[in-house]
């Protein structure tokens, strides 16, 4: 077992917790977070599995990918975020579940 | 040696996924998040990819962060006031 | 405190399918690559990029920052659209700050645009570039407007915008440039390679800054009309 093995198995498991936390959370705010672990587990494999080079650095190219994945993430987030905000003002509903009542915690 | 390391810390970060996910009070939930990125910050450079490791440290964690407590600060503010508030102008006027 | 943990099947089961998947495709690849270090490595040295990683964001794949700086404009643009008050990007913050805050935003601000300018700049050479300094300048934007200052009418107008998107527009236009001259897209000319990597690096870190905190501000709005409720 090398380092790499390491961080890409760990990005397998976020990817999969995250898949299981966007599906099963009902606040949207914990959906959003959720769908930011899906992405760092899969930027963990890809910078994992650059490290498989015979040369000490590893490959630039998904380092470069990853880089710009981390700014399409960052708006997502945001747009996620603005979203629920809205549809918090216009509902006042944190969930997607239509039974929940308006300023009800969760 | 450092292969112990390498466990701890992708442990580490899966735990703290865990538990922000795991959280009723959002804040908590947020705060996890923030220090998630800084842990997956210390993972970049021990995969030395440097370039990553700035970005994610001051994106990932930073701004990402700063908007979500934004976010749950106004779904929280909110949340009181608006059961009283929300009859006049929310309830259906021309219903 | 921490919810009991109930397992739902569904979610369960998809997050387990996307494991497995995951580890089938990893476990595809051969356990040894060569990589694309040496003609990276060689292309950089030739552009005069010491950086191989900003000399792949902005040179061998251009396109794929090109269209990623697409996205970061287009999440702003959405953002900005969802927000109730067209003020929002001049609008005053208050109540959040205290004179302790105010003191150290005084204080690192001003390091924080140097730190964002010598981000860009070393990038050529080391770890940095237009994104590790636009995330800095970013984050300085969301600190002066949290801190409560008043910040200039021009700064939700069209000046504005146009600092939004001029990082865009010049990488449109410096990746067009190579079709005049007989080349394609995205192709410099190898004699100014590096300055227009430089060029088009400084402007995209201001569009950068200006969007993430644009993407904080056009929401942060909300915030005061929820106090007011």
């Amino acid at each position: 077992m090398t380092t790499y093995d390491v961080y890409v198995a760990g990005g397998a498991v976020l990817f999969a917790l995250g898949t299981y936390g966007l599906l099963e959370r009902s606040h949207l705010v914990h959906k959003v977070i959720a769908a930011n672990f899906m992405g760092s587990g899969i930027f963990l494999v890809l910078i994992g599995l650059a490290n498989r080079t015979p040369t000490p650095e590893p490959d630039p190219v998904p380092q470069a990918m990853v880089l710009t994945g981390i700014v399409v993430t960052v708006a997502m987030t945001a747009l996620g975020l603005a979203i629920v905000k809205r549809y918090f003002s216009e509902t006042g509903r944190t969930t997607l579940d239509a039974d929940e009542k308006p300023g009800e915690r969760r | 040696m450092m292969i112990v390391f390498d466990i701890l810390l992708v442990a580490t970060i899966i735990w703290i996924a865990v538990g922000s996910l795991s959280q009723r009070q959002m804040f908590k939930s947020v705060v996890m998040f923030v220090i998630f990125g800084l842990f997956m910050a210390i993972a970049w450079i021990r995969l030395s990819s440097p370039d990553v490791a700035m970005a994610e440290a001051a994106i990932g964690a930073g701004v990402t962060g700063a908007l979500m407590l934004d976010a749950i600060g106004h779904l929280r503010r909110s949340e009181t006031p608006y059961a009283s508030a929300a009859e006049p102008e929310g309830g259906e006027p021309d219903a | 405190m921490p919810e009991r943990p109930r397992i739902r099947l569904v979610p369960l089961a998809a997050s387990l399918a996307v494991f497995a998947l995951v580890l089938r495709a990893v476990h595809a690849l051969p356990d040894t690559a060569t990589g694309l270090s040496a003609e990276m490595t060689a292309g950089a040295k030739a552009s005069g990029i010491k950086n191989v990683v900003t000399a792949v964001l902005l040179d061998f794949r251009g396109y794929d920052t090109l269209l990623e700086i697409a996205v970061l404009m287009l999440a702003t643009i959405a953002v900005l659209s969802l927000r109730t008050d067209p003020d929002a990007l001049s609008r005053r913050i208050s109540g959040v700050a205290g004179p302790v805050l105010g003191a150290l935003t005084r204080a690192y601000v001003p390091i924080m645009i140097v730190v964002a300018g010598h981000l860009v700049w070393i990038g050529s050479s080391g770890p940095g570039g237009a994104f590790q300094g636009g995330a800095v300048l970013g984050a300085a934007g969301i600190l002066l407007a949290l801190s409560g200052f008043a910040r200039p009418r021009w700064s939700s107008g069209a000046p504005m915008r146009w600092v939004l998107a001029v990082g865009l527009l010049t990488f449109i236009a410096v990746a067009l440039l190579p079709l005049a001259l007989g080349g394609t897209l995205l192709q410099y000319p190898d004699e100014s390679r590096k300055s227009l990597v430089l060029l088009v690096e400084i402007l995209l870190t201001l569009s950068i800054g200006a969007s993430l905190t644009s993407l904080f501000l056009a929401s942060a709005s909300d915030t005061s009309e929820g106090e007011r409720r």
